[in-house]
């Protein structure tokens, strides 16, 4: 072989010797050609079009924008809110008329509770509002402490991190955990906040439809096949299912059991989204994992706010310490943001105390939940969605009129029928445009321990009536 | 005179002044706008002459109404190099560690993923937590004090020791007892559980409760909500106004609402991560200028304009240009009267962040705009926050009626989120009334006053010590270089001892090689209290050797 190859070489000076000099010049011409190509810049497709400087003015002068916001029309549904006067408590004050609330997410009525409104009051003299900080940096406060510790041990879990507004708490754990290239599967009726953060995360999500457990391990199963073909990649993917515990878009329980069964078959870790269910569900208000009995370590993550049952502002994550503590430093709601005011901390330390006196509660909830799902049954033109025991349902039309404005005009002159006689109702609110899944309008019934029998009473044969005067 | 780019010529080139060592990248400004000459008021550092002359301009842009004066003095040599071998040695040290770790030889703290999940995909790649483990986790007790009090200009810490070098901390049960604060964003020094402010807050806690429990747009729309929206609106100078329970998510949930596919957003390299995330959330498409660098800015508008979108080539449906009013890690103040100019010659639009600036910036405290005497009206998103110069929490956004009435049935935040709980919405009607002087007394404007005349002590004395201080004379962010990675931990614990609470700040917040510390100045602060702080901030300077300055000020006289 080697002297094979010298033979090639000492052949090739050899024709370098015997060839004519026009052959070399040229060659010589094109080695020098190639060489200019190799270091000549590369021509960029922009700069290529030449404009002169005139053209780059005109252009400029041109160029006429969109406005920044397109015009909106003075009686758009969603542009004058209804205003409370006064507190949101159970009796409500709304443009004026003096109500029954069955709108506010005050399940257990610690709105109104003295006992929070006095430990609020003690911290706000002890601390004052503000926290001037994120908590990093001196925006960490004993109570702050206290609160997490105290959410860890209620939930029975290692660790809990609070965040200082409810929609970012779901919104930036998710990608915290799941990054680009990772999968996600997600119930079609995933909250807003939920499709906030899959969005931010920038990872693959797939939509299974909703609560259909079939559904998800198909999906499941076609990873699995996906996964099979390119091994490598699977290593490093991390999948995660992502639910609601009680949807708040359709009041519904999500069948927890069955996908802590999948999660181990398919190895796939499961964050769970429990701001409905948290202080509702279950003997001990726990959510959803101790309504079906479910070993809470085999979630990998719950979250939820404490803005509707605890009625504070704010929202948790908790699980073990291997996956809460990342987000210290890489959930961008808890490192980016001020912290929660230390009253409001107070106050849902408060609220836990209570609750944890006294789970007597979750059961007078549950009763007057039962009470009112079965109440609104025979409303007439309308259906009730969500399960019995569920404390915020959804009236729909029995039959849409086939366009949503519409029907989101009846809903609301339902709405106004009750306001007159002094029931607080609310429609469910969503952004049309920007939901993945758009639920169909509807009124939401949100029970409290607070409504009485009669109250109950009032406000389901108003709505009957309602129903009955507007939608015949 | 000054360093202003107010006296640099205006003909676009960049003045290299060598003699000062300011990095001309970052003080980038705009070419042939406005030539109209302005005299200046005579400023007071002696050697300004020389660098007035290093830059040999004399006309001035005539867009600022004051001097305009910031600085970041170049990295010497040979400390940058040093800090890259000080990340060089933490790293090799990390590895070694790691891998001490791995053979069981040290004990390793790092939480442990459940058994039954073992066969799972690692939730976290090995390498993310690198830095974490091995760099973060020598200095954590820096961060994250815990404190007790309220967070003025005192502060009571929870004293903590860690007995596993600071994996675990346990509470010793003790308090560390009058601190002097200076990491709270407690500019106006409305941090406070007495008072006006606090009254009228407490009041209302008793009357309304601490929550809502629904959104602006179900049950949730106070009237408390609307008197403060219109208060706001009054204070900014603007149409209308809007509130939001968080600072972080007025960025993050409304950028989506004004920007989208087709669109582009012009955003400044240092803008805080809401602004980066909302723009990322927005769909539209991103790109980044330098920091305060006007030319940069000017260059993408154009090139915007005349190229249309990428591969389409159809032009831009809008243009947003997102800037912060004082850039919390750099100090610096955006040349807003420049990136007015440009935006109204390019007709971009234009959203101003006053997270650090609103009541912070201004005769009237009323941010960035009020610092320069512009109109409001010239700015088409007015956005801050609450939670710093009101001590409150939450943000707003202001602007035009048509843009509000748009926000308040889009903004997410209006349709998803909980409404402000209403003894924070009454702190800030209570201190925004109090910086406008209706509550019948000048103590607000007295306050933006003295925050004014601290900064400008505070950073002048810092100076004449001969520390590197980073960005604009007037901003009450002071960052101080540390550069060295052990620097960081070693100033933060050192001024600890010395009852100084300070934030200091490393990768990934700052670029790797320039970690500081930062000091918020507050109106709050006496003068006795600064001079204590400043006094052992030299005498930890000395010890530590970071007054790195090569360009020595003479002290003036006081």
């Amino acid at each position: 072989m080697a002297s094979g190859q010298q033979w090639v070489l000492v052949e090739m000076v050899q024709a370098l010797y015997e060839a004519p000099a026009y052959h070399l010049v040229l060659e010589g011409i094109l080695i020098l050609w190639i060489i200019r190509l190799l270091f000549s810049k590369t021509y960029k497709l922009q700069e290529r079009s030449d404009l002169t400087e005139k053209e780059k003015e005109d252009l400029i002068e041109e160029w006429q924008p969109e406005p920044l916001v397109p015009p909106m029309s003075k009686d758009h549904p969603s542009l004058n809110y209804d205003i409370v006067t006064g507190p949101p408590s159970h009796k409500i004050i709304v443009n004026g008329k003096e109500c029954i609330n069955f709108a506010s997410f005050n399940f257990l009525g610690f709105l109104d509770n003295e006992r929070v409104k006095q430990k609020a009051l003690t911290s706000l003299r002890r601390y004052g509002v503000g926290t001037c900080g994120p908590r990093g940096f001196y925006g960490t406060f004993d109570v702050h402490l206290e609160l997490e510790d105290r959410l860890a041990k209620f939930m029975k879990t290692e660790e809990a991190i609070i965040y200082s507004y409810g929609f970012a708490t779901i919104a930036s754990a998710i990608p915290a955990y799941s990054k680009r290239g990772d999968i996600v599967f997600v119930d079609e009726a995933a909250c807003f906040s939920i499709q906030k953060g899959l969005q931010a995360s920038r990872s693959f999500i797939k939509y299974f439809k909703h609560n259909d457990m079939e559904d998800l391990e198909r999906l499941l199963k076609e990873q699995e096949i996906e996964d099979q073909r390119n091994p490598r990649k699977a290593r490093v993917t991390r999948r995660f299912i992502i639910v609601e515990g009680l949807y708040i878009n359709t009041a519904d329980v999500c069948p927890l059991p069955d996908l802590v069964k999948l999660k181990y078959k398919y190895k796939v870790r499961i964050f769970l989204e429990e701001s409905m269910s948290f202080g509702v569900l279950g003997e001990h208000g726990r959510g959803v994992t101790e309504h079906f009995g479910v070993n809470i370590d085999d979630i990998d993550l719950i979250s939820a706010n404490m803005e509707n049952a605890v009625a504070s502002i704010g929202g948790f994550c908790c699980g073990r310490s291997f996956v809460i503590d990342h987000q210290r430093l890489s959930g961008q709601g808890y490192c980016f943001s001020a912290s929660l005011p230390p009253m409001l901390a107070a106050a849902a330390i408060e609220a836990l105390n209570i609750m944890e006196e006294d789970p007597e509660i979750f059961t007078i909830l549950r009763e007057k939940c039962k009470h009112v799902h079965k109440a609104l049954q025979e409303s007439p033109g309308m259906k009730v969605v969500g399960e019995a025991y569920a404390p915020a349902l959804h009236l729909q039309l029995e039959r849409s009129s086939g366009s949503r404005d519409t029907d989101v005009r009846m809903l609301r002159s339902i709405v106004d029928y009750c306001l007159e006689r002094q029931i607080a109702l609310t429609l469910a609110r969503y952004l049309d445009k920007e939901e993945r899944f758009l639920p169909p309008p509807s009124i939401r019934v949100v029970v409290t321990i607070e409504q009485t029998e009669e109250e109950i009473e009032k406000a389901t044969s108003c709505i009957k009536e309602a129903a009955l005067a507007i939608l015949k | 005179m000054t360093e202003s780019s107010a006296n640099k010529p205006g003909n676009g080139q960049v003045c290299h002044r060598v003699k000062n060592g300011v990095k001309p990248g970052r003080n980038g400004f705009i070419k042939n706008h406005h030539h109209y000459h302005h005299q200046q008021p005579m400023y007071c550092y002696p050697e300004d002459k020389v660098q007035h002359t290093a830059c040999n301009g004399s006309s001035g842009l005539g867009l600022y109404s004051r001097p305009f004066i910031e600085s970041f003095e170049e990295t010497p040599m040979l400390v940058a190099v040093l800090t890259y071998m000080g990340y060089g040695i933490l790293t090799i040290f990390g590895y070694l560690r790691d891998f001490l770790r791995d053979w069981k030889i040290e004990r390793c703290h790092i939480a442990r993923e459940r058994e039954e999940q073992r066969d799972f995909v690692p939730l976290y790649q090995d390498f993310e937590n690198f830095y974490t483990r091995n760099l973060y986790m020598r200095i954590r007790d820096s961060w994250n004090r815990p404190i007790c009090s309220v967070p003025g200009a005192k502060v009571d810490l929870v004293e903590r020791v860690s007995p596993d070098y600071n994996w675990t901390f346990d509470y010793t049960g003790k308090v560390v007892e009058g601190v002097i604060n200076m990491g709270s964003y407690n500019y106006l020094g409305f941090a406070e559980n007495t008072g006006y402010c606090a009254d009228a807050s407490a009041e209302v806690t008793m009357k309304y409760g601490v929550g809502v429990a629904s959104t602006r747009q179900e049950m949730g729309n106070l009237d408390r909500h609307e008197e403060m929206e219109e208060l706001v609106a009054k204070f900014l100078g603007v149409e209308s106004a809007m509130a939001f329970g968080m600072g972080f998510a007025t960025n993050s949930m409304n950028i989506p609402a004004l920007a989208g596919k087709g669109c582009l957003i012009l955003s400044d390299e240092l803008n805080h991560a809401s602004l980066v995330l909302g723009a990322r959330l927005s769909g539209s498409t991103i790109r980044v200028f330098k920091h305060n660098n006007m030319q940069s800015l000017e260059k993408m508008l154009r090139d915007a304009i005349v190229h249309g979108q990428p591969r389409t080539h159809r032009p831009w449906k809008k243009i947003l240009i997102l800037v912060e009013g004082i850039y919390s890690m750099e100090g610096s103040i955006v040349r807003l009267p420049e990136v007015i100019a440009l935006k109204k010659r390019y007709r971009a639009y234009l959203y101003l962040d006053e997270a650090h600036s609103i009541g912070a910036l201004g005769p009237g405290g009323r941010g960035v705009v009020d610092y320069f005497g512009l109109d409001p009206r010239d700015v088409d998103v007015m956005m801050g926050t609450f939670t710093k110069s009101f001590g409150a929490a939450g943000g707003y956004i202001g602007g035009r009626k048509e843009l509000m009435e748009y926000l308040r049935s889009h903004s997410h935040s209006a349709v998803y989120a909980a409404s402000m709980s209403p003894p924070v919405v009454e702190q800030i009607i209570a201190s925004m009334k109090c910086i406008m002087g209706e509550d019948g007394t000048t103590l607000g404007r007295d306050r933006v006053q003295q925050l004014a005349e601290n900064t400008l002590y505070f950073r002048r004395r810092l100076t004449e010590m001969g520390f590197i201080i980073y960005g604009n004379n007037d901003s009450p962010v002071v960052p101080m270089m540390l550069y060295m990675p052990a620097k960081i931990g070693a100033f933060g614990r050192e001024m600890l001892k010395r009852n100084i609470g300070v934030v200091v700040v490393g990768f990934p917040a700052t670029p790797i090689i320039e970690s500081r510390a930062r000091f918020c100045i507050s109106a709050a602060h006496t003068k006795d209290m600064l001079d204590t702080a400043l006094s052992v901030i030299s005498e930890v300077g000395d010890l530590l050797q970071v007054k790195y300055s090569r360009h020595k000020r003479l002290p003036s006289l006081d």
